[in-house]
């Protein structure tokens, strides 16, 4: 056991957590915070993207004591002010989900694209979800929100 | 009021889904909840001869450990096939047990054994580990084309044949096929796919001790068909005590159909041990035992006059069913497959003979098109490859076997009513710019490539439905849809349905048919679905049936709102009914400014009494209060969607590797709801399609060990894999439902395998490569097409 604190969401957390908690099982079954999905065992489909510190990491394959003192952000954390995000709003206007099982993982890696690159081409927007599997929209639809996001932030 | 019906409207789901406020099986929690890890079996075919559950009892944790010994004493049912199919001799199909724990013998990797319960998913994984089971291993039957040749597996089931079925007439078949000019054959193997719905396969539990009622969350496409299938078969509990909720589900592709083991065993042990129980599939566990698709070995062959006129066809096929027959297992590779496998032509004799098989492999049901994209890579090898050996071009080839009249009476079994085949391939030419290819060819040649292009045209019968044809066929249930529409004093509409979305957008499009026929806005319109206790009854997601089958039940429960609406208005307004006319909302009475809205009915025929003459009871004499309908629909035929698809590709041949360069579809689904939703299910049909074509390999080895058991192993598309995908539409209306709409779901999956077979065997010169086509295989390809080349000059 080890006493872990987080900032998750804005709000500091406190709790004892056996040392093979990983972050995603910690966030879903200690905090409820059940919008970071998984789907695979091997940190291939990205469902469980969440930010730490501002960057996109796969929380399935992250101890949580590893991440102690830092930041996290999840998909419950991009709602401002009752407003959800510009790439939330984008992912709603362009059809970017079906299914909505990899699209927090989805959102949340592609607001950490648009932070490393502003206006990123199609051939970028795709290289960059490569690790992020969908199996519903053919992605298609996703490239045109990250891209109608990008106008828009 | 402008339609809603035909807008591009944004999905109600989503701000729920995109803000993490989804509720998947696996987010529930209950308290004092237990959970399971089922023991598997490691070898694909061996006897059990021994369980010692002994020291796992005794571990840290474990509440309770349960075989197939105790399930078998209770009498709960195994897993059931749905369709019953007969063979050319008339003999009944050959159906193994399927007990929810294998007692006897296990028959492919992954059957569950065993099921430990505990008060922690470690302390549980832990105790698997101390299972003890004593097998004695066999020698499995794991190739399909070899399965008629393997070792009994099932007793009494000769030959691992379910069974030896034949659609169509063989002697006129041979009579065209002596008359023909020239043959076309195809040998193909239309590769297993393993179908990947992102959430894993899951179920939580609660038995609730007072009013002995279970309830089940799961990750199901018809709620309603689980409890009927739990409750008949598996006596489970009476559909009374059974509440099944599928609440959000993310992604079914027809793994989620079936009823599971892991559902019936949890279901029966929650009871048992009274306790709630939670099980979640990891990857390798869906990989394992979610239903696979496809996995058909075809030879098939095409009689054609010089001009390219289609005399005949024959198919013979092996189809995989796996180690047992599922829900929809036999029918898939039957009547889903061989009424469909003459496709979009007019070809006077066929027949299709198909025998199924079963292995020591992952029980194969329906896969998004189920039957349908089998069928349409069949004929459309074909085609593609007699246009190459008469030297017509391929798309002209197409247009000289078109029907051109509807309905169009197939030589098989289906008459379909409405389409225009020469306008979906016109258009899709055109799109593609298809007179432009030769130029991008020679370009490609420059840059030392290889340039192919490739067509396919496909119909698909869908809209799984006519009661009446399906349980003729050997359907177990009637595939009608239900829906409840209740209009609530308020004002607010609640849509109940049988049909269930798990990313088909059923929230918006179902809300915007009942907001057109009731003339209410979309915000007071909510569709309730996925919760036996909600709603009247239904069949479920598949098959492209959600909106002309559920969809049209919606709009006849509206209508039967309406008519009432227009007595009560009637009455309320001091008038004839025959005086009212109904638009956008209003009973108005016609040549007048009298009116009342929808709304004001509603609410007054909640309120049928009288206080003074101020105040009559609006309801006419005899009419029950309230305005709250049901419909059962039941179409009299499937829909038939159609379209042309094109694609390009280019192939590395240093590397082999292929890049779809271009990918253009022009579809036909009747009347669109949503151009949105349908869009996007085109792309991910598509997608799936290509997946199959070029990178979904499912690989068992000699001893049936799957191999591809992860996202490690198994090449699952990523978003660099595709171009952008170029839609196109034409519209003619289906004429079995009052919408006039066609399924669109499973289209883009049936389309793309063969468009893009072909356009990679153009790329290689006409040299027949297997699905998936990956860079090793074509990379050979090349090489033997470089030798080929080197010897000719």
């Amino acid at each position: 056991m080890t006493k872990v604190t987080i900032e998750v969401n804005g709000k500091k957390v406190s709790k004892d957590v056996p040392d093979h908690t990983i972050l995603s099982v910690f966030l879903r079954d200690s905090l409820n915070l059940t919008g970071t999905h998984v789907g695979c065992d091997t940190s291939q489909c990205g469902a469980c993207v969440v930010h730490v510190d501002g960057k996109s990491i796969k929380s399935c394959s992250t101890l949580t004591v590893d991440i102690n003192g830092l930041k996290v952000t999840t998909i419950e954390g991009l709602v401002k002010d009752g407003k959800m995000h510009p790439m939330q709003e984008a992912f709603k206007k362009m059809h970017g989900l079906q299914c909505g099982f990899c699209t927090p993982g989805m959102v949340m890696s592609a607001i950490d694209l648009l932070q490393n690159k502003k206006n990123p081409s199609d051939t970028e927007i795709r290289k960059w979800l490569e690790g992020n599997i969908c199996r519903c929209t053919g992605y298609q639809n996703i490239v045109a929100a990250v891209k109608e996001a990008a106008s828009k932030m | 009021m402008a339609s809603l019906v035909g807008s591009r409207v944004e999905r109600k789901e989503d701000k729920r889904l995109l803000t993490g406020k989804g509720r998947y099986t696996a987010d529930i929690n209950i308290a004092n909840q237990t959970y399971a890890v089922f023991v598997r079996s490691p070898h694909a075919r061996a006897k059990i001869k021994k369980i010692d559950i002994s020291k796992a009892l005794k571990a840290s944790g474990v509440v309770e450990i349960l075989t197939g010994e105790e399930i078998a004493a209770d009498k709960i049912g195994g897993l059931i096939a749905g369709w019953a199919i007969r063979s050319e001799d008339g003999s009944e199909m050959k159906v193994p047990a399927n007990p929810p724990l294998a007692k006897d013998s296990a028959n492919f990797v992954g059957e569950p054994i065993a099921v430990v319960f505990a008060e922690s998913l470690d302390e549980a994984k832990a105790a698997v580990d101390l299972v003890k089971v004593d097998y004695k291993v066999l020698k499995g039957v794991i190739n399909t084309a070899e399965a008629m040749k393997g070792e009994t597996i099932h007793d009494g089931i000769d030959k691992n044949l379910c069974y030896d079925w034949l659609l169509g007439d063989r002697k006129a078949v041979e009579d065209a096929f002596a008359k023909a000019d020239k043959i076309i054959k195809v040998d193909l193997i239309n590769n297993r796919c393993v179908p990947n719905a992102m959430e894993p396969r899951a179920c939580v539990v609660d038995y609730n001790t007072a009013s002995e009622e279970i309830t089940l969350y799961t990750t199901s496409q018809n709620p309603h068909l689980s409890r009927l299938i739990m409750s008949a078969f598996g006596g489970v509990a009476p559909e009374n005590k059974l509440r099944v909720v599928a609440p959000d589900v993310g992604g079914g592709f027809g793994s989620k159909i079936n009823v599971y083991n892991e559902e019936i065993v949890c279901s029966w042990a929650s009871k048992k041990i009274e306790r709630p129980i939670k099980w979640v599939a990891e990857r390798t566990e869906s990989f394992l035992t979610d239903t696979h698709g496809r996995d058909h070995v075809t030879h098939a062959e095409l009689a054609v006059t010089n001009d390219g006129k289609f005399l005949a066809f024959k198919n013979e096929t092996i189809a995989n069913l796996g180690a047992y027959a599922r829900v929809f297992g036999t029918v898939t590779p039957t009547y889903l497959f061989g009424p469909c496998a003459t496709g979009v032509y007019i070809i006077p004799a066929a027949y299709t003979n198909v025998k199924a098989v079963y292995t020591n492999t992952a029980p194969v049901d329906a896969y998004r098109g189920a039957g349908r994209p089998e069928a349409t890579y069949t004929i459309e090898r074909l085609v593609e490859k007699a246009a190459l050996e008469l030297g017509i071009d391929r798309t002209e080839i197409r247009m000289r076997n078109f029907p051109t009249e509807f309905p169009f009476k197939q030589t098989l079994v289906h008459t379909v009513d409405s389409g225009d085949y020469v306008a979906g391939l016109k258009k899709a030419k055109e799109m593609s710019d298809y007179a432009g290819f030769e130029v991008r060819r020679k370009k490609s040649e420059a840059n030392g490539k290889l340039r192919g292009i490739g067509v396919s045209s496909y119909f698909e019968a869908c809209g799984i439905a006519p009661s009446a044809v399906v349980m003729s066929l050997g359907c177990g249930v009637g595939l009608w849809e239900s829906s409840e529409v209740r209009f609530n004093p308020t004002g607010q509409v609640s849509v109940y349905t049988g049909a269930h979305s798990h990313g088909q957008g059923h929230d918006t499009t179902f809300a915007q048919i009942a907001a057109d026929e009731l003339g209410v806005g979309l915000d007071v319109v909510d569709v309730v679905h996925g919760d036996t206790d909600k709603g009247t009854f239904g069949m479920g997601t598949y098959g492209s049936r959600s909106l002309a089958v559920g969809g049209i039940a919606i709009v006849n429960a509206c209508r039967k709102i309406v008519a009432k609406g227009k007595r009560v208005a009637a009455k309320m307004l001091e008038v004839n009914e025959d005086e009212i006319d109904f638009k956008d909302g209003e009973f108005v009475v016609v040549k007048s400014n009298k009116k009342k809205t929808i709304s004001e009915v509603a609410f007054a025929c909640y309120l049928p009494g009288s206080r003074d003459s101020d105040f009559k009871s609006p309801l006419p004499e005899g009419e029950e209060p309230g305005l709250i309908e049901t419909s059962f629909f039941d179409p009299s035929n499937f829909s038939f969607p159609a379209g042309s698809h094109i694609a390009e590709v280019e192939i590395d041949p240093e590397t082999g590797e292929i890049k779809v360069e271009k990918y253009t579809a022009v579809d036909d689904f009747g009347k669109i709801v949503n151009p949105l939703v349908v869009e996007g299910q085109v792309h991910g049909g598509i997608a799936q399609g290509i997946g199959q074509a070029l990178h979904e390999n499912t690989k068992y080895d000699e001893t049936g060990q799957l191999i591809t058991a992860s996202y490690m192993d198994y090449t699952i598309p990523r978003a660099d894999n595709f171009p952008e995908f170029n839609l196109g539409f034409t519209c003619t209306h289906a004429t079995s439902n009052p919408l006039g709409v066609k399924g669109c779901g499973e289209a883009g999956a049936i389309a793309s395998p063969p468009t893009i077979m072909n356009a990679v065997i153009d790329a290689l010169g006409g040299q027949e490569i297997t699905m998936p086509a990956t860079a090793e295989k074509v990379w050979k390809a090349c090489k033997t097409m470089k030798k080929s080349n080197t010897k000719a000059a």
